[in-house]
């Protein structure tokens, strides 16, 4: 299981490293928000995908599950999630100002 | 417990959600929020107080005992910074309040220099990577919003680079967070600490660590500098001044604690690639310092002069050259902000940016240009002043250590900081004014008492070093000696 996840993982990045690289501005955000979600996957992966019950104490279970990486995660998806929504809406302030959302447009403005 | 700790994170957070409904009283906001300042620097003084008297002070929060629980960790490091960045802030609200204009005010401009001043705090404290890297996207987000905030088309297109590029550097504090859980199986920076010293740091360890010296490199701007000139340029004064006196700070503090905490074992690997960093870090920012004769493009490069300076303290390695690095590191808090300010004003009076295209300014506002002129001392570090003790020791830790490649460009950077300063000087300062009386723009009390209240403390941190220096030795000591931190945080029953 922890193979084919670093796998997915893998694949994600790779999808997010296109994306980064392209001129469109959309994409670019797009490619952070995937990147950040396989950072997450990798957080999940590398604390151990083990077999166990849900960690609360009553289960009276043999094995739990390790609560850390899912807490982690949880902050993290909020924390990419708020950031992402921030450079949608950056996004589009600097289209209606600029009327452009290629890269390649935006380089070299010196001052208005 | 020591609930105080939490303090200097807790009354910005408290004070930015207060301010965020209050956004149309403007003197309500301005009158809180210097309130919120003065009792931040009171709550961190006494703090640190309390750590010369009983030790490093911890907080569990919900009385988990560490290695398990969330904590807040203060030792005489941390804390220095803490009432460094309290009182910085306090003084840049004060020049924002005859600087920022209403549009600012009503669109949330405290809130968020709160929210922001409270991740620094929060990075500074906490005594986990994870809570650092939630504190860090505390700060940046704000940093966000304080950048992009006026909405002119060069601050939108530089947030642009600025919001890409952290998020890359978040993904690689996350991809570091997840192979050392996976590795070692904590998060405690104290309990990380020991584990590494049992299982010793392999290669598999040293290259996790070369992952965060990636991420908090782009944070501090060490090397990986590429997006600040930029983005530093663009947002209003204020804003500028707090970002050049903060936010590289905080990347340089995660540098330090991590590579002496955690990953000390392989300085020949770790320590040797900070300092070919910092090497060209200094070279870099010289060049770009000389090059340009836009004011603000030279000053956002003398932050990266800073940068490296500071972090060939910590290449170096020795008791003396952390005292140095931390007297240079409050010292550049106080000066870039005064000199971000100044730079700000100049361009606030004349309405230009280029440095040819400004003249005689010490004939119309004196008082600015003896500011500018003992900020320059400062900087290069003149005697008196709070430059020259920083640079003295980080000299003598790299002569006593051997590092002489390091120490030669450490001290001719420094001459390049004072030609660039000296260029602004000459060009803006000195000659024939060229603005006649009917058009001379008055400068604001507003905006002069503040630089006046920094060139004071960076005089009195120059001649009051001997008030200084027990804190930062026993900041240097902690640094130097891990087990102080990792028996204060594992084995205490505070």
């Amino acid at each position: 299981m922890e193979t084919l996840m670093t796998i997915l993982v893998g694949f994600l990045v790779m999808i997010a490293v296109y994306l980064l690289l392209s001129r469109n501005l959309i994409r670019v955000i797009l490619g952070t928000a995937v990147l950040s979600h396989a950072a997450h996957l990798l957080l999940m992966t590398m604390g151990g995908l083990k077999k166990g019950s849900a960690p609360l104490l009553g289960e009276n279970a043999e094995s739990y599950t390790d609560a850390l990486p899912q807490a982690l995660i949880l902050t993290a998806i909020v924390i990419s999630f708020a950031v992402t929504a921030f450079l949608l809406v950056l996004a589009y302030r600097t289209y209606k100002k600029t009327g452009t959302d290629n890269l390649q447009e935006l380089r070299g403005f010196e001052d208005e | 417990m020591n609930n105080i700790i939490a303090m200097p994170m807790i009354i910005p957070l408290l004070t930015g959600i207060i301010l965020v409904f209050l956004r149309h009283y403007t003197k309500t906001q301005r009158v809180l929020s210097i309130l919120s300042s003065i009792a931040t620097v009171a709550v961190s003084l006494v703090i640190l107080y309390q750590i010369q008297q009983e030790g490093i002070l911890r907080l569990d929060f919900g009385g988990w005992i560490p290695p398990y629980g969330i904590l807040f960790v203060a030792d005489s490091f941390s804390m220095l910074l803490v009432v460094t960045t309290s009182i910085v802030t306090g003084i840049l609200l004060i020049y924002a309040f005859s600087s920022i204009g209403q549009q600012f005010e009503h669109m949330f401009f405290y809130p968020f220099v709160f929210f922001l001043v409270a991740g620094v705090n929060g990075s500074f404290l906490t005594g986990d990577l994870f809570n650092l890297f939630v504190c860090f996207e505390v700060m940046l987000l704000s940093s966000y919003v304080l950048i992009t905030m006026g909405g002119r088309k060069v601050q939108l297109i530089e947030s642009i680079k600025y919001v890409t590029i952290n998020v890359l550097s978040s993904w690689f504090f996350l991809m570091g967070i997840a192979y050392l859980y996976g590795t070692i199986g904590t998060l405690n920076m104290a309990h990380l600490s020991v584990r590494i010293a049992e299982v010793g740091q392999g290669p598999l360890l040293t290259v996790i660590s070369l992952i965060f010296l990636i991420v908090f490199s782009l944070k501090a701007g060490l090397l990986l500098y590429f997006w600040l000139p930029g983005s530093y340029s663009a947002p209003p004064t204020v804003i500028a001044a707090l970002f050049g006196a903060l936010l590289t700070k905080v990347g340089m503090y995660a540098l330090f604690r991590v590579f002496t905490l955690i990953f000390y074992h392989e300085p020949i690997i770790t320590h040797t690639a900070i300092g070919v960093m910092a090497i060209l870090t200094m070279i870099g920012g010289s060049v770009g310092a000389l090059a340009y004769n836009d004011i603000r493009k030279i000053v956002s490069y003398n932050v990266v002069i800073a940068v490296g300076f500071i972090l060939a303290g910590l290449a170096i390695s020795s008791e003396i050259a952390f005292q140095g690095a931390i007297f240079y590191l409050i010292h550049d808090m106080i000066v870039k902000a005064l000199l971000f300010l100044l730079a700000g004003t100049m361009i606030y009076l004349t309405g230009k940016t280029k440095i040819e295209e400004m003249s005689g300014l010490i004939r119309n506002y004196p008082a600015l240009g003896w500011l500018f002129f003992i900020t320059m001392l400062s900087l290069a570090g003149i005697p008196p002043l709070s430059g020259f003790i920083g640079k003295v020791f980080i000299g003598q830790g790299a002569i006593e250590s051997g590092s002489f490649a390091l120490l030669i460009v450490a001290f001719a950077s420094g001459i390049s900081v004072l030609y660039s300063l000296l260029r602004i000087f000459l060009n803006c300062f000195w000659g024939e004014t060229i603005i006649n009386e009917d058009d001379d723009v008055p400068l604001k009390k507003g905006m002069l008492v503040p630089c006046i209240l920094f060139a004071i403390m960076t005089v009195a941190i120059g001649i009051g070093v001997e008030g200084l220096a027990p804190y930062v030795s026993d900041a240097a000591r902690t640094l130097m000696n891990p087990e102080i931190y990792i028996e204060a945080v594992l084995q205490g029953n505070r």
